[in-house]
C-alpha cells in the first residue's frame, strides 16, 4: 500500500498542474482546457498516490493501466506524466506541433500513454480487456479508465458496463468526470445522464460519488475501489468543467479552445487554490 | 486576393437559408453542432434542430426514422464520427432503406490539423460509395457547397457531403452549373488530365499553372460527385489527354482515385498516376505542414504528371 498521503503536497501539485495546462494550451493556440482542468484531482489521485508506476521504466509489465477513454483531455495527460517524470517538461511546449509526441489526442508516442484514443467510448471495452488478461496471467496490477460524462452517452459505454460487471471485473476501476458539460451545452439539457449512481448500480457496479476535487476523499474512493472484490468499482468523480478559472467554469464555449495570452494571464491572475 | 471559406460555413449558411421557405428540414447532430456549423440552423429553428448528444448511432437511426414521415433530414458531426462508429446505421437503415438522409459531415482530411489523426478522417469516400443507394460528394469551395447544400434538398434518397473546417478558396463562379455526378472542368489542357475533388482542385490549378511553366498543357477537373462518378467526363480526359493524375485528401486505397481507375481499366486504359494519403493515418500539424508532409501540395501534383506523362505511349 502507498504511504500516507501528504495532501497539502498533493494540492500544491493540482495546483501548478492547472496552471501548466493552461500555459501548455496558450502556447499550442488550441485544444481542451474545461475537461482537462476539472480532471487535474483525478490524475494527481491516480499517479502520484494510487498507481503502481514508473516513470523511468513505463513498459513494466506489472503497471498499472491507464486508459484515457475521453483522449481529447492530452493536456492534463502531459502535464501529469510529465510532472511524474516520463519526459522533460520542456516538451509541452512543443504540444500539438508538427513532429512533436504530443499528438492533440493521447498517442502511445507519449512515453507512459497506454492505448491511442480520441473518439470517445472506446475506452471502458479497452479496459475491460485488459482487465480479463491480467486474470488470464496471474497479474495483480490494476486497470483504470477515466471518462467524460458526456462521453457516456455513447451506447458502447454500457455495452462494456455490461462485460466488466458479468466477468467481475473487480481489477477495473472507471472514473467519470462528471463535470456537468459537454461540447454544447449542459449534459443536463443534452442528453441526462440522471440518475447516474442507480444506473451503474442496475449495471451490476460498485459505485462511489464522490467530490472530484477533494483529494482525500477521491484517495479514499480509489482504495475503496481496491479492496471491492467480485464487482468492478465506477468512481463518479463531481466535478466542474473548467474547474479553478472563475470565466472557464461550467462554459461549454471552453471545452475545445485555447486560451489566448491575454486569456492566460487572466486565468492565471484569479487561478483558484481547490 | 481569392477568398478563403471554410465549406463548412458554406453548408451551415445555405442550410438557415433553405430552412425559411422548408420546414420539412430537421436537423441532429451529435453535439458538434459547434464545428459543423449546424448551430446556425439550431439558433434560427431551434424546435427543428435536435443534439442527440455523443451518441453517432443515435443520430443516424433516429435520422432515418424521421425521414420516414416526410421529412428530409440531416445527421450531422465529424466525417470520422458517422461514417466509422455509425457504420451499419449509414448502411442499414439509411442506405439500406433507403431514406431520405443526408449524411453531412465536417472534418475530413488532415486538414483537420492539430487535433491528430484521431479526427482525421481518410477514408470516407471509401467506405461510403462502396454502399449502394449512397451518393457521394465533395464541393470545392463556398459557392459549390451552397449549390450542393440547396441540390441534396431537393434530391430524395441518401447522399453523404464531406465539408472542410480548412478556408478554402473560392475558385467557382454563380454561374457555374452544379449537377451531382457531372464534372466541371476548370482549366482545359491536352497533354493530361488532373482529376481532383475538395482541396486539391486548387493544389491541381497551381500545379497546372507549374506545368505550364514546363511546356506542359494541364486539364484540370472539378470531381465533385465521387458517386455516380462522372464516366462520360472521365473517358472523354482519358481519350484527349491519354494520361490522368487523380489528387485527393483522402487514402489511396478506395477513394476518387480508385474510382477513376475503376473506370478508365474499363473503357480507357491510360497511365494513372495518383496523388493521395499512402496508407497511413495523419497527425497533428498545421493544415499546411500536413499537406507538405503528406505530399499534397501543387508540387507533389505536378511531379506525378510529369511522372505519368513519361508513361504515356
Ligand atoms: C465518438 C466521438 N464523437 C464525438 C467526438 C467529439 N467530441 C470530442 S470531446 C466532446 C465532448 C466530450 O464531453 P465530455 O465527455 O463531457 O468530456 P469533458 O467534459 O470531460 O471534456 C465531443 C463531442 C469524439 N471525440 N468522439
Ligand atoms: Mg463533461
Amino acid at each position: 500500500m502507498p504511504q500516507a498521503p501528504d495532501i497539502q503536497a498533493l494540492k500544491q501539485k493540482a495546483f501548478e498542474f492547472r496552471k501548466e495546462i493552461l500555459e501548455t494550451l496558450n502556447l499550442a493556440g488550441s485544444g481542451h482546457p474545461g475537461g482537462s482542468l476539472s480532471a487535474v484531482e483525478i490524475m494527481v489521485a491516480l499517479y502520484f498516490y494510487k498507481m503502481q508506476h514508473r516513470p523511468t521504466d513505463p513498459k513494466w509489465e506489472d503497471r498499472d493501466r491507464m486508459i484515457v477513454s475521453k483522449g481529447h483531455v492530452s493536456p492534463v495527460v502531459y502535464v501529469t506524466l510529465a510532472n511524474a517524470g516520463y519526459f522533460p517538461k520542456e516538451e509541452l511546449k512543443r504540444f500539438r506541433k508538427m513532429g512533436s509526441f504530443l499528438q492533440g489526442h493521447v498517442h502511445v508516442k507519449t512515453p507512459g500513454v497506454e492505448f491511442n484514443t480520441g473518439s470517445l467510448g472506446h475506452g471502458l471495452s479497452v479496459a475491460n480487456g485488459i482487465a480479463i488478461g491480467a486474470k488470464l496471467l496471474k497479474k495483480s496490477f490494476r486497470t483504470f479508465c477515466l471518462m467524460g460524462d458526456g462521453e457516456l452517452q455513447e451506447g458502447s459505454v454500457w455495452e462494456a458496463a455490461m462485460t466488466a460487471a458479468h466477468h467481475k471485473l473487480d481489477n477495473v476501476c472507471a472514473i467519470v468526470d462528471y463535470n456537468q458539460v459537454q461540447e454544447n451545452g449542459l449534459i443536463s439539457d443534452i442528453k441526462n445522464l440522471e440518475p447516474l449512481t442507480t444506473k451503474w448500480q442496475s449495471f451490476g457496479w460498485h459505485v462511489l460519488s464522490v467530490d472530484g476535487h477533494d483529494l482525500s476523499v477521491l484517495i479514499a474512493a480509489l482504495d475503496q475501489a481496491q479492496a471491492t472484490k467480485d464487482k468492478p468499482t465506477v468512481i463518479i468523480a463531481n466535478t466542474l468543467k473548467g474547474k479553478g478559472v472563475k470565466f472557464m467554469e461550467l462554459q461549454a464555449g471552453w471545452h475545445g479552445k485555447a486560451p489566448n495570452t491575454q486569456q492566460l494571464k487572466d486565468a492565471l491572475e484569479i487561478l483558484e487554490r481547490v | 486576393m481569392t477568398e478563403m471559406i471554410a465549406t463548412r460555413d458554406g453548408f451551415g449558411n445555405e442550410l438557415v437559408e433553405l430552412g425559411k421557405t422548408n420546414d420539412k428540414i430537421l436537423v441532429f447532430s451529435g453535439d458538434l453542432e459547434d464545428a459543423t456549423r449546424a448551430e446556425y440552423f439550431k439558433k434560427a429553428y431551434p424546435a427543428r434542430f435536435f443534439n442527440l448528444g455523443i451518441t453517432e448511432q443515435d443520430v443516424v437511426g433516429t435520422a432515418a426514422g424521421a425521414s420516414t414521415l416526410g421529412f428530409v433530414t440531416f445527421a450531422t458531426s465529424f466525417a470520422v464520427f458517422l461514417t466509422n462508429r455509425a457504420y451499419d446505421q449509414i448502411r442499414m437503415d439509411v442506405c439500406y432503406n433507403n431514406c431520405n438522409v443526408k449524411v453531412v459531415c465536417s472534418h475530413a482530411g488532415l486538414t483537420v490539423g492539430q487535433d491528430g489523426a484521431s479526427a482525421q478522417c481518410l477514408e470516407d469516400f471509401a467506405i461510403m460509395r462502396v454502399l449502394p443507394n449512397i451518393r457521394v460528394i465533395c464541393p470545392v469551395d463556398n459557392i459549390e457547397v451552397c449549390k450542393a447544400t440547396r441540390t441534396i434538398v431537393a434530391e430524395n434518397g441518401p447522399i453523404y457531403m464531406r465539408t472542410s473546417r480548412a478556408p478554402l478558396p473560392v475558385i467557382t463562379q454563380q454561374s457555374d452549373p452544379f449537377v451531382i455526378g457531372k464534372a466541371n472542368v476548370m482549366r482545359d489542357g491536352k497533354d493530361v488530365a488532373i482529376i481532383a475533388c475538395g482541396i486539391m482542385v486548387s493544389e491541381s490549378l497551381a500545379a497546372a499553372e507549374i506545368l505550364k511553366g514546363q511546356g506542359i498543357d494541364a486539364r484540370v477537373i472539378n470531381m465533385h460527385t465521387i458517386k455516380p462518378i462522372d464516366k462520360d467526363a472521365i473517358i472523354a480526359a482519358a481519350k484527349e489527354t491519354g494520361a490522368v493524375v487523380t489528387a485527393e485528401e483522402h487514402q489511396m486505397y478506395g477513394g476518387l482515385g480508385s474510382a477513376v481507375v475503376e473506370v478508365l481499366a474499363q473503357h480507357q486504359p491510360v497511365p494513372v498516376e495518383m496523388v493521395a494519403v499512402a496508407d497511413s493515418f495523419g497527425e497533428s500539424g498545421t493544415p499546411e505542414e500536413l499537406l507538405k508532409a503528406y505530399h499534397l501540395k501543387d508540387v507533389d501534383i505536378a511531379q506525378a504528371v510529369r511522372k505519368v506523362i513519361k508513361r504515356k505511349k
